[in-house]
């Protein structure tokens, strides 16, 4: 079962236990994780689950991914190199110990 | 009660293939749903042969709305092929309107480029900033409100608040500020509704709106960058190249976009208080339950009731085969009222789960740039209500305006109890 940390913008930690195949923005939901609000549920298409993957991980995890995420992404606000979004990232044993930290507001 | 029995029978009796959904009386008389419901069981992807504004698919369940919202690949917003509104005039010059192309409008990448040169001033970290003007101005308004008198709630709150809003965010006139929900009125109208009598009248008035802007552009350019919308417009790299219809254009869409839509929650909010006092009570008892009150709003009013995509090949959806060309309507009245995805869709619970689960600001690309600054101007307005008044007694039938897009009131006369 990995466990995945999610940092907020001022820097609070909420370390959170997760079944693998969950996506990190289900484990952030389930965990009522603040700034991460998944207004449409998991579809890459509202870029409300918006996370800076920690650059330990981005090498697992890859960037956002061409089509519906990249696109996601591309038009929040400060969107980075590891910006992600956590719905569509599929948690793993490989993961574990992961960290994502969130922007200021989800737009 | 009995008129929603007949039109319940209307929508039951009539064959599916006479449906046409758009007719702005179905929206004056809110007899939708009943017609909504049985296309969503019968015919969730149906095409109406023969309406106002041409023939049209419907589309009327969440989980296909949203497939529909996010293939921008397959269904367009530009204006080259169409428009993102039912109704061609609205936007396009043509039978009488005028073109008024805009970013919701296009595409990528084109698309992708003015979206983020308007964005920066409606994301969070900006709405901060705005917050304490918004309760000042929120109180000052309640506070005048006379308390045991009936008054219409859409005038001297929904517009007043939203138009000082608006006046802000474009660092417009402020005593002049109602010439921007006038504007905003007649961009989404057609003479006949009550407001234009002619669509020489419409076209005359959006010129004196983009005369009053360009003026204001061409001062702001000339001054030192500021954070109001249209200083940022003057001095955006991106936006230098507009032309004078994309110019007004995109003023239209902000302008729209910005008003009519929390007008119609911050009234559509009055209603529900009215129909749903013991949610209210449930709020009142516990105020951090007021963000998830304010999607419930959202989601319950579903302001824009509508919005259109062109397909761009044959395509065939949920067994339908979509023609290029067609004229694709995503109802999102109907989707936000979907029993598959919304549990108990008709009825407003306050503390809804996943209340953010909702339509009304569309997915996908398009989605509401101002869904932050609607919220938060809705929650200041709860918030300071509950401090306020103990009841909103809607006194009369709430006229509603005659639109398949904006899905509003006209008058909402109320009376407020201490």
């Amino acid at each position: 079962m990995p466990k995945i940390t999610f940092i907020s913008s001022k820097d609070i930690r909420y370390e959170v236990d997760a079944a693998s195949g969950l996506s990190a923005m289900q484990a952030a939901v389930d965990n009522a994780v603040p700034g991460i609000d998944a207004d449409c549920g998991g579809n890459a298409a509202c870029g409300t689950c918006h996370v800076y993957v920690d650059a330990a991980w981005i090498g697992k995890t890859g960037p956002a991914r061409p089509g519906s995420e990249l696109q996601m992404v591309q038009l929040t606000d400060d969107s980075r190199a590891n910006s992600r979004l956590a719905c569509q990232i599929t948690l793993s044993d490989e993961l574990d110990g992961m960290i994502l930290r969130m922007p200021q507001g989800q737009h | 009660m009995a008129l929603q029995a007949i039109q319940s029978d209307i929508a039951s009796s009539i064959p599916l293939d006479r449906f046409d959904v758009s007719d702005p009386e179905l929206f004056v008389r809110d007899a939708l749903e009943p017609y909504f419901a049985r296309m969503r069981r019968e015919a969730p992807v149906h095409y109406c042969k023969k309406s106002a504004y041409g023939p049209y698919w419907s589309v009327t369940k969440f989980n296909d709305i949203v497939a529909v919202d996010t293939n921008h690949q397959v269904f367009s917003s530009d204006v080259s092929v169409g428009s993102f509104v039912l109704d061609d005039t609205t936007l396009n010059p043509v039978d009488g309107g005028i073109y008024l192309p805009n970013f919701l409008g296009m595409d990528p990448p084109t698309h992708d480029v003015h979206r983020m040169a308007v964005s920066p001033i409606v994301a969070p970290q900006n709405l901060m900033n705005f917050e304490p003007i918004i309760r000042t101005r929120t109180r000052k308004v309640l506070d005048s409100l006379p308390v045991g008198e009936v008054f219409n709630w859409v005038d001297c709150v929904s517009i007043e608040l939203t138009t000082m809003m608006l006046a802000t965010l474009l660092d417009f006139p402020f005593d002049e500020r109602r010439r921007l929900t006038r504007w905003s009125d007649i961009v989404t109208t057609r003479p006949g509704y009550g407001l234009v009598d002619s669509w020489e009248q419409r076209e005359r008035e959006l010129r004196e709106c983009a005369a009053y802007f360009q003026e204001l552009f061409r001062q702001r350019k000339l001054a030192q960058p500021k954070t109001d919308l249209v200083s940022m417009l003057a001095h955006s790299p991106a936006m230098q190249e507009l032309g004078p219809d994309e110019f007004l254009g995109t003023l239209v869409l902000l302008i729209v976009g910005g008003n009519d839509t929390t007008r119609s929650s911050m009234s559509g909010g009055a209603l529900a208080h009215h129909l749903y006092p013991r949610e209210f009570d449930k709020v009142k008892a516990n105020r951090s339950l007021i963000p998830n009150m304010v999607s419930e709003i959202v989601r319950w009013q579903t302001p824009i009731a509508h919005m259109r995509r062109t397909a761009l090949i044959d395509f065939e959806f949920r067994g339908q085969k979509i023609k290029k060309g067609d004229k694709v309507v995503m109802w999102y009245l109907s989707g936000n009222r979907d029993e598959e995805v919304i549990e108990r869709p008709m009825q407003f619970i306050a503390d809804r789960p996943r209340a953010r689960h909702h339509l009304s600001f569309g997915f996908g690309i398009h989605r509401c740039l101002g869904n932050r600054l609607a919220e938060m101007q809705l929650r200041v307005l709860w918030e300071e209500i509950m401090e306020r008044f103990s009841r909103i007694e809607v006194v009369g039938e709430p006229v509603r305006v005659p639109s398949n897009l904006i899905h509003g009131f006209i008058d909402l006369r109320v009376r407020l109890y201490k």
